[in-house]
């Protein structure tokens, strides 16, 4: 999982680095300080969505399967309301500022970017109710510990890369 | 006696077709060598050591220093291998021992590593040298300044300042060392990638949309100067060639005056005129005194000009001319000419017309 | 004992029916037969990959030829470099670590094998969509069918606009797809080194094929990924109407190629050090002597890694960055040519004062030795910005490459067969036609590659389909050309020798080299648990030890 992570960090840094390139390039079309609202609401689900799985993680060691159960169900919520947020801001994106991956630079690397980010989550959110599903059937145990460890690295790896997208797009691009 | 003895127990055919091979390779190397160096003195090789101009001449200067040394070092690396290949073969009366087991040497690999990093620290400064002799050279006032523009699969020169726009065959004056007269090229792209290349006058530098570039050029001889477009641009890369005139000062004058006069022969051929300026033809080519403004073909106003047609795919004759227009696949497949499909009439008239674009 | 095992293997082999055999193989997670398939499917694309470059050869025998049209002549060129780095080189180095590098390391497989198939599988698909595309890639009046953007496809050639049709995509998919089935590899590669290593084999004492391959593998992570990037993104450019590299949109052509060679520079490196790997074992067996300087080995590995990664805009001397970037290029990139060195000192050594015996493997690596240097040597005067602005995207380049590709890679993949062979078969090659492949393809390449650097020189740019008479290339050209049909020759003997010696070859028994590491410990070819119980070593050559328990290497490491 380590090297994985090491090979999906090249890639997003491959991408954070054309969005950077090409602030403030575009030809035409919305700029981000005129269409960007900071997601602070949806960002803290993601972010705690890293802590409630890495509790889960830990008392799943102790054998508390039902606790784990409530903050697997928890986590896998605030993963999806994070997909729900990043949702309704593309709705907005497109509809009210007329802001398409084809508009200009802007759009091409901020939906490029941010929509990488969330098909990671998704992909995660996937695996995580894979899991889940197993759990519910009474097959996860404290003998899977380290492969639910495994799962909760790559978590935490798509909530990294949030916290550098989030510096990069909302923060620094404006 | 030792002597004797090795001799007799030494493996001749193997160190026989060794030393052949060495012998081979060797003489190989000078008759390339020689071959490379001796260039016909008409231009038409254009070695990157036959260098006129002075930043080839500095890219030269450079090679040499650069190819003594590696030359040097392959000479030794070549010799210790060939030396270890020879002394240290297994022989048969000694085949069962293994021999000593040395694992390394400190001192041995410290020398093979501080040697080598010495050598990479000179090469480094002489380059960086060169680099900012040619890349950020100062810009004199008489300086000629051209802008190349490179088309699939085409070149559009433009002098601004002369008020010139031309194609394909640049023209530039001799550049004399007491009065430079150096040429500047800005170079921009209307579509993919290119590279501007004329080895004996310049490194290449590339085209690139969106990315305007510089070079510049200080011929010291007149003559012309064959090159091509050196960054793979599509289908016709191959015939993107360059002719670069180097003229004397008042041969280069005389050259810019000739370009500057609006187009002649409309009168004496209005049939061919019609025939450009009622078809296709202006939308892409542009002729001075005519409806023709179209940027995306070559400037013809003064097509007689040139010597080649085509970007130098073929002669500029009449005969060269017909068959561009009605069929120029059979000259360039794949070049962005369409076919014209005109009526025999009207080709015989438009390239009469063309004929008389001096 | 397990010759017996695979008696009887070998008696029910005979008597079962060929499907179930297929359905073995095509299902097979065990790393030899994956290592195997690996290098078979490269081997089919070395012949048509060999067959693009005789059509390329063949067009620039004379000036003006007309042998292909320009179109197919500009697929040809894109397809064979594709080709070979990605479903040849690629492919076969991989498929030798797999085999290889449990076996070394004392483990019984790789430590995800069925990531391990899908790794494969994957490689495997990506070959076919490129090769798909002659079929299907046709777009809008037929243009389009395979790419011929060049295999560093360079913006905004590979437009939309300029690229009709789906053959652009086709490059993009397959690489890809492929792509990941070499970060899959990578990633096995990697934890089985780290985590299966037997007992007593502690990370420096491990066989530096196991090293090179570590550091191979930790390249191809962080190389392969940008590529991985820069695709969607042109993928995106092209079909969701991004502006990535539109350069009508303000998008930048060079970001591209930042890109593609951030990726690309690293990805030779990833090629030549598994040839590294096969010097450095064979080169200590046949000189009767240990690697001098395994530490440095490694340590110098170890930096041609970590450089590797920061001289990308080499490939890019010509495209008008500023003095002091070219300047840093060019430090970083003759910098690694320092640790290159003193690997070829380092092998040097290892032969000096050594016993040599001229067996084929140890021959095709003496060549690899001159073709290399000369290779690293042309490399530098590249490495010379203004030197490049003259030798870049010429024949000297193409030169240089194939030399480090051909004289270097290929010659020490041939090696590594004629040493391995008899492990993974159980038969020897035969050594008269070793020798005569090794000579007929040494005199073949030269013939190609040395007379290769001349036009260069002479100012023939590459990717040309023809060329204009009169400029001197001619007769060096036509020699390249009569070079490739000699290496083809060889090439056919080494098909020959591989496929004789595999029904009648003698048989070779576990350990016909006098080696030292530990695939030698067990029967050729070995079991499918490759030991029958994990060893325990004491040091880099565990089976010397063994052999000489007078003179144990466990007393001087």
């Amino acid at each position: 999982m380590a090297c994985l992570i090491f090979a999906e960090s090249a890639i997003f840094t491959i991408f954070v680095v054309a969005y950077l390139f090409y602030v403030g390039k575009s030809l035409s079309g919305p700029t981000p300080r005129e269409v960007l609202e900071t997601p602070i609401f949806y960002t803290v689900c993601l972010l705690s969505s890293s802590l409630t799985v890495h509790v889960a993680g830990k008392l799943l060691e102790r054998g508390r399967r039902g606790a784990l159960l409530l903050l697997w169900v928890l986590t896998i919520v605030l993963g999806a309301l994070f997909l729900y947020g990043t949702g309704q801001e593309w709705h907005r994106l497109i509809y009210e500022h007329g802001l398409t991956i084809s508009t200009n630079l802007f759009g091409t690397t901020y939906y490029s970017l941010v929509g990488l980010h969330a098909f990671h989550v998704t992909a995660g959110l996937i695996m995580l109710s894979i899991v889940l599903f197993f759990g519910l059937a009474g097959r996860v145990g404290p003998e899977q510990s380290s492969r639910v460890d495994v799962l909760s690295l790559y978590w935490h790896f798509v909530d990294a890369v949030w916290v550098v997208v989030f510096t990069v797009v909302y923060v620094l691009g404006r | 006696m030792r002597i004797v003895e090795t001799m007799q127990k030494a493996d001749w055919p193997a160190i026989i077709s060794r030393v052949v091979g060495v012998a081979l390779l060797i003489a190989g190397v000078l008759l390339a060598a020689g071959l490379c160096t001796a260039t016909p003195p008409d231009n038409s090789v254009p070695s990157i050591f036959d260098s006129h101009s002075t930043p080839a001449d500095s890219i030269r200067h450079l090679s040499h220093f650069v190819l003594g040394i590696t030359g040097l070092i392959f000479l030794v690396v070549f010799s210790l291998l060939s030396y270890v290949v020879v002394k240290f073969r297994r022989r048969v009366a000694d085949a069962e021992r293994e021999p000593a087991q040395v694992y390394g040497s400190t001192q041995i690999e410290l020398a093979w590593t501080i040697i080598p990093i010495l050598i990479v620290v000179v090469l480094f400064l002489a380059t960086a040298r060169v680099i900012h002799a040619i890349q950020d050279a100062p810009r004199p006032a008489e300086a000629v300044e051209v802008t190349a523009i490179g088309h699939q699969f085409w070149w559009e020169f433009q002098y601004p300042k002369l008020g010139i726009v031309t194609a394909n065959e640049l023209h530039v004056p001799v550049s004399d060392a007491a009065h430079p007269t150096p040429t500047f090229l800005k170079l921009l792209s209307a579509d993919t990638d290119h590279s501007f290349w004329v080895p004996q006058l310049a490194g290449k530098t590339d085209l690139i949309p969106n990315h305007p570039n510089g070079t510049w050029i200080d011929p010291h001889e007149t003559g012309l100067f064959l090159g091509q477009c050196a960054q793979y641009c599509g289908t016709q890369h191959a015939k993107m060639l360059l002719r670069v005139y180097v003229d004397t000062p008042e041969d280069f004058n005389a050259w810019v005056r000739g370009q500057q006069e609006p187009a002649k022969g409309g009168e004496k051929e209005a049939a061919g005129r019609h025939a450009f300026e009622t078809t296709a033809c202006l939308n892409c080519h542009a002729i001075t005194g005519t409806n023709g403004t179209g940027r995306f073909g070559p400037d013809l106003t003064h097509l007689m000009s040139r010597r080649t047609i085509a970007s130098g795919a073929a002669e500029n004759s009449a005969q060269n001319l017909r068959l561009w227009i009605q069929n120029p696949d059979s000259i360039k497949p794949g070049s962005l000419m369409p076919a014209m499909k005109l009526s025999d009439a009207d080709l015989d008239a438009l390239v009469r017309y063309l004929e008389t674009l001096q | 004992m397990s010759s017996d095992v695979l008696a009887i293997q070998n008696a029910e082999a005979a008597s079962r029916p060929w499907v179930e055999t297929l359905h073995e193989w095509v299902t097979t997670i065990d790393h030899k037969r994956l290592g195997i398939l690996y290098i078979l499917y490269a081997l089919v694309f070395l012949v048509i990959g060999g067959i693009e470059a005789t059509i390329i050869r063949i067009q620039l025998m004379r000036p003006h030829n007309d042998f292909v049209s320009p179109q197919v002549f500009n697929r040809m060129f894109t397809m064979h470099g594709t080709t070979m780095i990605f479903f040849v080189a690629m492919p076969i180095l991989f498929g030798f670590a797999n085999y290889l590098v449990p076996l070394m390391i004392g483990a019984r497989d790789m430590a995800f094998p069925r990531l391990n198939a899908f790794g494969f599988w994957l490689t495997a698909l990506g070959g076919f969509l490129l090769y798909f595309s002659f079929v299907g890639g046709s777009g809008l009046y037929g243009a389009g069918s395979a790419p011929d953007v060049g295999w560093f496809a360079y913006a905004p050639l590979t437009s939309r606009a300029f690229s009709v049709g789906h053959s652009a995509d086709y490059w993009t998919i397959a690489l890809l797809v492929s792509g990941f089935g070499s970060i899959s590899t990578a990633i096995n590669i990697i934890a089985t080194i780290l985590c299966m290593r037997c007992p007593g084999m502690k990370l420096s004492r491990m066989p530096l094929l196991a090293w090179l391959n570590l550091v191979m593998a930790g390249m191809v992570i962080l190389a392969v990924s940008p590529l991985t990037a820069a695709q969607i993104m042109l993928s995106i450019d092209r079909y969701l109407g991004g502006h990535f590299f539109d350069t009508q949109a303000g998008g930048s052509a060079t970001l591209w190629m930042h890109f593609f060679w951030i990726f690309g520079h690293p990805e030779v490196y990833v090629l030549i050090i598994p040839a590294f790997a096969f010097a450095s074992e064979i080169i200590p067996v046949f000189s009767r002597k240990p690697i001098f300087g395994y530490p440095v080995m490694v340590a110098a590995t170890i930096c041609i890694g970590f450089i590797g990664l920061s001289v990308w805009a080499h490939h890019m001397f010509t495209i008008g960055m500023n003095s002091y970037a070219n300047s840093f290029f060019v430090f970083t990139t003759m910098a690694i040519a320092v640790p290159t060195g003193i690997k070829i000192f380092n092998w040097l050594g290892t032969m000096w004062g050594g016993k040599i015996q001229f067996k084929t493997p140890m021959i095709f690596c003496i060549g690899f030795l001159l073709q290399f240097l000369i290779a690293g040597l042309t490399g530098v005067m590249m490495s010379v910005a203004p030197f490049d602005w003259q030798l870049g995207n010429s024949y000297f380049v193409v030169a240089h490459f194939h030399y480090v590709i051909v004289g270097g890679i290929l010659f020490c993949l041939f090696g590594a067969f004629y040493y391995w062979f008899p492990k993974i078969t159980g038969r020897l090659l035969n050594e008269t036609l070793g020798k005569l492949h090794f000579w007929l393809f040494a005199i073949g390449f030269h013939l190609t590659f040395d007379s290769m650097h001349i036009p260069g020189l002479l100012g023939m740019p590459r990717r040309i389909y023809t060329y204009e008479p009169g400029r001197g290339w001619e007769i060096w050209n036509l020699i390249e050309t009569i070079g490739v049909f000699v290496q083809g020759i060889a090439t056919l003997i080494f098909v020959a020798n591989l496929v004789l010696s595999y029904f009648n070859g003698p048989k070779a028994g576990n350990d016909p080299w006098d080696a030292w590491t530990l695939e030698w410990s067990v029967s050729s070819p070995p079991p499918v648990y490759n030991f029958a119980s994990i060893p325990t070593v004491a040091s880099r050559r565990p089976l010397w030890d063994l052999k000489h328990p007078e003179d144990p290497d466990s007393h001087y490491e």
